[in-house]
């Protein structure tokens, strides 16, 4: 950039005037401003469908806009297409990840400017891992670059993400919920990350749920609310109350809400749940715990800890687990998803694309699916009784939708989420299942869903929920179980847990020490590492990994 | 697709405002888009061949289609899955040729010193036995072995085709009529006969068609077959058997073409081993036609029956107007691509009127 660019706005890097967006009839963006300073953290807030995305969508060269300009660096720009804005130095990591699980991670990160041998058209792959290699050491994550993208989990998935934005040089970095997949521990390496961003004048614009988050790293905060701006301020001059009155009006104490209620029965025993790893090792490690009725029980842990998984072996997902499971004191017979749904479990599970909507169906047909014998009349389903039950969720559980026909991906994230809640609902479960229930959903829907939650314990459910925010965690549940490595290492009641105590148990028998201990909240499980230091921890051996393999894949787990 | 149930409920939006009206029109349109070419198809044709409409000759477009419909039927199950049968033509062909064998060769028993000539009901049965072990077998494959469906199924494909060549080691099976003095006639009913007027066939197609149709849209399985095309991890988690209905969308398509099979061994009162050759492809053309997507999780029955029809009434319109046979290839080549083209347009649209 020019001496004269910077005379003529000395720290906006980028300004959209007037933006507003129209789609078929509906206007998704209407006059918007956004300001863009240099070398900040430029936070975006709204909840779903205010108009983010479409505005990010518009800077990222993604969409065009209905009218309004966009000034980059003083100038005007058109972007027809992501391309273009790319070569302006305007890299966007999206919330849905773009990845391709066939190709490795080095492909993916290089896909569009591969490193070329000197000559021509050949791939210099070994440049490519390598480089790949340097920026997965910067992200902290000892990622193989050879490994395939659909191999990982999710939260590695969203590393490569970032990985894949680093590799381009950005001047402007747009990230739209990039902590939505990752635990605490990654958070702070992303934040460390985006600080030496900062420091090397990259601007970025930060969209995320998480208001704490934002208070944390951000710079500025523009709000949009129903497609229009409706506040823009510096972070020092504001707090969270102040953002979510801007945002839906209403005060967060609503959002983590808990009652007590009185524990019923024991509905869910788990005894010595084991699960090999693919490879050698376990995945889960002689696991033993118990749901009550009327009781909400939080999973934490970190990523790879195997919360998923272990929700996973209460659906019957994994013949090779082993273990003993009892429903109400009647041990669990089957070995199919569809059994124990008979049996009273049933999981909503995390990536709500990938696991929990049938995009082509309807509202309606989505809500039923887990249920379908319910509604049946002879050889028939009964439309009647599909719908008298659709109806009855639809309005219990507050889904916006303007009909039960409405096709499910027409629905925002919050409602899509209320409805595969439903679908479990419907199944009239005894214990329900939940993996990050709350994962890229506003603040209003997450509310929502903490309400409901409290209502189903009073009502006698027992529900048990993973999760990976701290805050919500503890202040949701009535007691909080931790998984390190396949082991259950802490078990807190609601009293006693504090953040120190659940990180620490989280991070028991985790990896280096001196990485964690520079975020100051992780010093606390220092002094049970193995202390290896060089990326290798997936490999340390610790008592879960040596411990021998439990063989015998045990009838009822 | 042509739900019905998403047609009445987009109703009350229509009519909100203009706009929105003329989007449902449109949306209408679309949807229906195989059924309005078949119209206007009918439409020209008679213009242009005063034959056309006559009663005689929809009949005989009819029973041509009947042919095609029936797989298209069976076809559709199969592709709402995300799967495909390539197999079917192959398996037309193997049981018109064990029916073909049953009815003029009997079944031999060496060590009885005896042939056992079968009653018609009996051949027919054991076709239909013939088309569920095929599917079977194509089901077993793909979900126990983890093979890909277009693999899987093409081996069959070719399986078949040589065990219908072996049953005659390549020879026709000639006068399918029966032997009184057997007991086994009665056989070409099936392909020739009427009832009310009306062929055997269409009335085959219109049994399977309305059969099909409940079992689609109204029955646990029906969804089931939907949910796993449009998310199968989804329908896993909801408890859906996923292997079990996979097996029984092949059984389903087996049995069509076991059907089929023995529909075009009565009409031509022969069995030879090439029957049903490439096949598989009309039928998977129907489907397309009627808007049932590849991908697995959309489109109907009607819309595979209306789907067949467009392709009968355009290649025997074609026949009647006098146009080649190669040209009649080309024309076909280019309405199936013409046809997802616009099914591509639809989800453009209805994405951007989700939307909006």
């Amino acid at each position: 950039m020019s001496a004269a660019d910077r005379e003529m706005a000395p720290d906006v890097v980028l300004r959209a005037e007037g933006i507003t967006k129209i789609y078929g009839g509906t206007v998704a963006l209407d006059n918007v401003d956004f300001t863009v300073y240099r070398g900040k953290v430029n936070v975006l807030i709204g909840e779903n469908g205010a108009g983010k995305s479409t505005l990010m969508k518009i800077i990222a060269g993604a969409e065009t806009a209905t009218r309004g300009r966009l000034l980059l660096e003083g100038q005007p720009v058109h972007f027809k297409s992501p391309r273009e804005a790319a070569r302006a130095g305007i890299g966007i990591i999206y919330q849905e990840l773009n990845l391709f699980p066939n190709l490795s991670v080095a492909e993916n990160i290089f896909l569009d400017h591969e490193a070329m041998r000197r000559h021509g058209f050949l791939v210099d792959r070994r440049r490519q891992q390598e480089a790949a290699r340097r920026l997965l050491e910067r992200l902290e994550q000892p990622i193989d670059p050879q490994a395939f993208v659909g191999n990982l989990r999710l939260g590695q998935q969203q590393i490569v993400e970032i990985a894949k934005a680093l590799a381009r040089d950005v001047r402007i970095l747009i990230m739209d919920e990039p902590t939505s997949a990752l635990t605490t521990a990654e958070v702070e390496i992303l934040f460390r990350v985006i600080r030496e961003l900062k420091e090397q004048g990259v601007s970025i614009i930060y969209i995320s749920h998480k208001l704490e988050e934002l208070l944390r790293i951000g710079d500025y905060v523009t709000i949009l609310r129903d497609s229009h701006r409706v506040a823009e301020a510096p972070v020092s001059e504001i707090d969270v109350n102040w953002i979510v009155e801007q945002m839906i009006g209403r005060s967060v104490s609503d959002t983590y809400v808990h009652q007590e209620h009185a524990l019923g029965q024991e509905l869910l025993r788990v005894e010595h749940l084991s699960l090999p790893r693919p490879g050698g090792g376990l995945l889960l490690d002689d696991v033993s715990f118990q749901v009550r009725a009327g009781e909400i029980v939080a999973l934490y842990g970190l990523l790879g800890a195997g919360r998923t998984e272990l929700l996973e072996c209460l659906m019957g997902l994994h013949p090779e687990a082993s273990g003993t499971l009892w429903i109400a004191g009647q041990p669990v017979r089957g070995r199919t998803v569809g059994e124990r749904i008979a049996e009273g479990l049933v999981l909503v599970p995390e990536d709500r694309q990938r696991e929990g909507l049938v995009p082509t169906l309807s509202v309606a047909h989505n809500m039923v699916l887990a249920s379908l014998r319910r509604y049946l009349s002879g050889l028939a389903l009964s439309r009647k009784k599909e719908l008298t039950a659709v109806r009855r969720l639809i309005s219990d559980l507050g889904i916006k939708t303007p009909s039960p026909q409405t096709l499910i991906e027409a629905l925002s994230g919050g409602n899509q989420q209320k409805v595969v809640v439903a679908r479990g609902l419907l199944t009239e479960p005894r214990v329900l299942l939940l993996d990050e229930p709350t994962r890229g959903i506003d603040i209003g829907a997450k509310a929502d869903l903490f309400r409901l939650m409290n209502r189903l314990a009073g009502e006698g459910l027992g529900i048990l929920f993973v999760s990976s925010e701290l805050r919500e965690v503890m202040s949701a549940a009535d007691r909080i179980l931790v998984l390190a490595r396949g082991r259950l290492t802490g078990e807190f009641r609601r009293e006693e847990a504090s953040e120190e105590a659940l990180v620490a148990a989280a991070s028991l028998g985790q990896g280096p020490a001196s990485e964690q201990a520079e975020t100051g909240e992780w010093a606390a499980g220092g002094g049970l590492q193995t202390g290896t230091t060089d990326g290798s921890q997936v490999a340390t051996p610790t008592a879960s990994a040596t411990k021998e393999r439990r063989d015998q894949p045990h009838p009822h787990a | 697709m042509r739900n019905p149930s998403s047609v009445t409920s987009r109703e009350p939006a229509a009519r909100r405002s203009f706009t929105l009206q003329r989007r449902q029109i449109q949306t209408l349109l679309f949807q229906l888009r195989a059924f309005v070419a078949l119209i206007i198809l009918v439409i020209i044709f008679s213009m242009l061949s005063p034959d056309f409409l006559t009663l005689n000759d929809l009949t005989i477009v009819a029973e041509h289609v009947s042919i095609n419909a029936l797989l298209a039927i069976g076809q559709s199950f199969v592709i709402l899955t995300a799967g495909i049968d390539l197999s079917v033509g192959s398996i037309v062909g193997l049981t018109a040729m064990v029916a073909g064998y049953l009815i003029s060769q009997g079944l031999p028993l060496p060590m009885f010193g005896v042939v056992v000539y079968f009653n018609v009901w009996v051949v027919i049965l054991i076709g239909l036995l013939v088309g569920i072990v095929l599917g079977l077998v194509n089901g077993l494959v793909i979900t126990r072995l983890s093979v890909a469906p277009f693999i899987a199924t093409l081996g069959m494909l070719y399986a078949a085709r040589g065990l219908a060549l072996l049953t005659s080691n390549g020879a026709t099976f000639p006068d399918l009529g029966g032997d009184p003095s057997l007991g086994n006639t009665g056989f070409p009913f099936l392909g020739t006969g009427n009832v009310l007027g009306v062929p055997m066939p269409i009335w085959l197609m219109i049994l399977f068609g309305v059969v099909a149709s409940f079992v689609a849209s109204r029955t646990p399985f029906g969804r089931q077959v939907y949910a796993i095309g449009g998310n199968e991890r989804a329908a896993q988690l909801s408890g859906i058997r996923v292997h079990r209905v996979k097996l029984l969308v092949y059984v389903i398509s087996g049995f069509c073409a076991a059907m089929t099979g023995l529909v075009i061994a009565s009409q031509l009162q022969a069995a030879q081993p090439a029957t049903g050759e490439s096949y598989e492809l009309n039928a998977i053309a129907a489907v397309v036609l009627g808007g049932t997507s590849l991908f697995g999780g959309r489109g109907t029955i009607l819309g595979s029956i209306i789907g067949a029809f467009v392709i009968g009434v355009l290649s025997d319109g074609l026949v009647l107007i006098g146009v080649s046979e190669f040209w009649q290839m080309v024309i076909k080549g280019a309405v199936i691509v013409l046809a997802v083209i616009i099914d591509q347009l639809q989800q453009r649209w209805q994405k951007r009127a989700a939307l909006a």
